[in-house]
């Protein structure tokens, strides 16, 4: 707590996420014990760890879908936490990526995409397509513009629900278990996806229990258990040699055995 | 012998199909026809009721129930967003709302509404307010606990995606809520809108002038002048004419709009 506020306005604050003391609570049951975290801009940090250990929760207070008990988070140097902060305003530029898609399950590919541009940025109708149809193409569904979700497979959707989200030109990406609903052969292209996000140098905070993806793409990985953040660091790190003893026995569990070495 | 278990129930089967048509040659053989299309199907008397009973009473009471639909869809949705409020007195009022109205009987409202209202507060009422009024303060105490269902049944994922994409608690209710919420009771909401139909009966006791018929009191006029049941059964069929279309317009629409088979409702050129 001991961090100086980063200045409202500055253009580009080095720190895209910045969270310190957060903890949160549901009930009597404290799901987050006191979490800091910073994400650099243009890094992908990759959130892993047992069900339970509160890194949803912690993934969803960054956008303040979940309300924190008590902790300061700032994104872009703006701190969402302060009551006076307009939070509609901030979350365009937080996209969210849902274990469950959540496309809108009334609109077609296309309007899912340009809605919040036209409702919400105040963006022309024309500017809005343009924009839903360049990130459709980033995501490879140009094909499914006039699609209804539900005519989707699980891994268009998500890819959708991606586009949807860049759509908004947000500077920081949340994903929430993005694969984990999906069957084991979609996995791939949206993994893909984030990949190439990750490339361009999208900032970006994941939820995810796939291990691969981890080492190959994350900057940083932290492992939290039991709402705590156990151990964080360099991906290779933190999942090619974790140190901490709960961090080595949740990889061991997770990870295939043949794929355990630091250097495949 | 005893029969296998299938066999039994194929037996079963045609002995009903056996005792339906004894049933049906029973009727055909023992009724007395001649007297039956007399009482029910005269056709001077029916030949009579036309063109009245379409453009007056056919046209009244589908005006009188769209009044009441159009006051208790607006109603309806107040109160449910009142049911669902975090703002308790909203909650209570709604609660107290919906159990009077849906507790006591329609015709007291209407009674209520054409001639102690108007005498209480010396108020005029068209007979277009009175109906509407009535049907939509009665429906609307069904459609709000309809709405609120509808509403309390749209997955919790599509509100946090709303809001995640910086939409606000009532821009979400508009564009997200509410349009997911009115496909989810589209099927309840069309009985209602019936039940609705069939009460605007009601408004007979208003004394109505002949220009102001619905169906029930036409048929009911025609009737006392008439040796037999045949303006009963016109006034029926026509709300047949009106309540069979909407069957078919709900399930029209809840195939365009649920299940898997989604068709683009809003197609924009690419």
């Amino acid at each position: 707590m001991s961090e100086e506020v980063p200045p409202v306005d500055a253009a580009e604050p080095d720190l895209a996420v910045e969270i310190t003391g957060l903890t949160k609570s549901f009930g009597s049951l404290e799901v987050l014990k006191g979490i800091d975290v910073s994400v650099r801009r243009g890094d992908v940090v990759c959130v892993i760890g047992p069900s339970g250990s509160g890194k949803s929760t912690l993934l969803r207070c960054v956008n303040l879908l979940e309300e924190p008990t008590a902790g300061r988070i700032v994104v872009n140097g703006e701190e969402l936490t302060d009551p006076d902060v307009d939070i509609d305003a901030a979350r365009t530029r937080i996209g969210m990526v849902f274990q469950g898609f959540n496309l809108f399950s009334h609109l077609n590919v296309l309007n899912n995409l340009t809605v919040a541009q036209r409702q919400v940025l105040r963006r022309s109708p024309e500017q809005a397509q343009e924009t839903a149809l360049r990130n459709l193409e980033r995501v490879g569904l140009s094909d499914k513009v006039n699609a209804m979700p539900a005519q989707l497979s699980g891994g268009q959707q998500q890819r959708a629900a991606i586009a949807r989200a860049l759509s908004m030109d947000p500077s920081v990406m949340l994903f929430d278990e993005p694969t984990s609903a999906l069957d084991p052969e979609l996995v791939g292209d949206v993994l893909g996806v984030m990949r190439q996000l990750a490339d361009e140098g999208m900032t970006m905070l994941v939820v995810t229990h796939e291990m691969q993806f981890a080492r190959e793409v994350a900057d940083r990985v932290l492992f939290m258990d039991g709402g705590y953040v156990v151990e964080e660091g360099p991906a290779a790190q933190v999942i090619g040699d974790p140190q901490h003893a709960r961090t080595q026995s949740f990889l061991a569990r997770v990870l295939d055995p043949t794929h355990q070495g630091p250097g495949d | 012998m005893a029969m296998s278990k299938r066999r039994r129930a194929i037996v079963f089967r045609r002995a009903q199909y056996a005792l339906l048509l004894v049933l049906v040659l029973l009727i055909a053989f023992l009724a007395d026809w001649g007297e039956i299309k007399k009482s029910f199907f005269d056709v001077d008397t029916a030949a009579k009721m036309f063109p009245n009973v379409i453009t007056t009473a056919l046209v009244n009471t589908i005006v009188y129930s769209a009044f009441g639909f159009a006051i208790g869809l607006g109603l309806g949705l107040l109160l449910a967003l009142m049911k669902l409020s975090p703002v308790a007195p909203w909650r209570w009022i709604a609660t107290i709302y919906i159990e009077f109205f849906r507790g006591v009987p329609a015709l007291l409202v209407f009674v209520a509404l054409s001639v102690a209202v108007p005498l209480a507060f010396g108020l005029k009422f068209e007979i277009n307010s009175t109906a509407g009024l009535a049907l939509g303060i009665v429906g609307s105490a069904y459609i709000g606990e309809t709405i609120r269902a509808g509403i309390q049944a749209v997955p919790k994922g599509q509100i946090e995606a709303a809001r995640s994409l910086g939409m606000s608690h009532g821009r979400t209710l508009l564009t997200v809520v509410i349009p997911q919420a009115f496909r989810i009771i589209l099927p309840p909401l069309t009985n209602e809108l019936i039940m609705l139909i069939k009460d605007s009966s009601l408004i007979s006791v208003v004394g109505l002038t002949a220009a102001e018929y619905e169906l029930t009191k036409l048929g009911r006029e025609t009737l006392s002048r008439s040796p037999s049941l045949t303006p009963l059964l016109i006034a029926g069929l026509c709300y047949l004419i009106i309540t069979l279309p909407l069957g078919q317009l709900s399930r029209y629409l809840e195939r365009q709009t649920g299940g898997k088979k989604l068709s683009a409702p809003e197609t924009t050129g690419v």
